[in-house]
């Protein structure tokens, strides 16, 4: 399988899925740990995780999937939502909170 | 050049009203991925950004930077807002 193939099948089969660097336990990034602080607050239960750091592959293949340069990369539904700054804006609107909850 | 003049110069092409870039690598110097490139804060006005939802308007910052995306920019906090919203 492809690495896009495999991404797609990540985002897809999962309803919310945050491409870090590192673990939420152990994030190796300000910005990844405050992507995971932010879901955590949202209330968000299924999160999926995964470390971009463990393959190079899918640290390069998904900056190529959604088009989009940097780690952390938030996907709801499938869907890319966007990076920290995105994922910032959209909790103090409130807007995050609503699709993590319309997913439960 | 430095990277942030580097930026500006990049950034010209969505004729900005202003850019502001704060160069935050010293705050991450020795982490992993500051070997990479800089930390950089940026926030830019452009009429360009009107009526354009905020992840529209950071791919059209990505897009104008991408050569420094590779090289020279290891993260970037954009903050990308219209004469009006400024």
């Amino acid at each position: 399988m492809s690495t896009q193939d495999r991404i797609r099948e990540t985002v897809t089969g999962n309803p919310i899925v945050l491409y870090m660097k590192g673990t939420p336990q152990f994030p190796q990034c300000g910005f990844s740990a405050k992507a995971v602080q932010i879901l955590k607050a949202c209330g968000a239960s299924n999160l999926v995780t995964v470390d971009v750091l463990a393959d190079p592959d899918i640290r390069q293949g998904i900056k190529e999937y959604a088009n989009w340069p940097t780690i952390p990369q938030l996907y709801i539904g499938g869907e890319f939502v966007g990076g920290s700054d995105i994922m910032t804006e959209m909790y103090q609107s409130g807007e995050l909170q609503q699709q993590i909850e319309a997913l439960k | 050049m430095q990277t942030s003049d580097k930026m500006r110069e990049l950034l010209q092409t969505l004729q900005p009203q202003s850019i502001e870039i704060i160069d935050d690598s010293a705050l991450h110097a020795g982490h992993a991925g500051a070997r990479e490139g800089g930390h950089y804060r940026l926030t830019i006005v452009s009429a360009q950004f009107e009526g354009r939802k905020t992840m529209e308007r950071h791919r059209m910052v990505y897009a104008a930077l991408a050569s420094l995306m590779q090289s020279g920019i290891h993260a970037l906090n954009i903050s990308a807002k219209t004469p009006a919203e400024s």
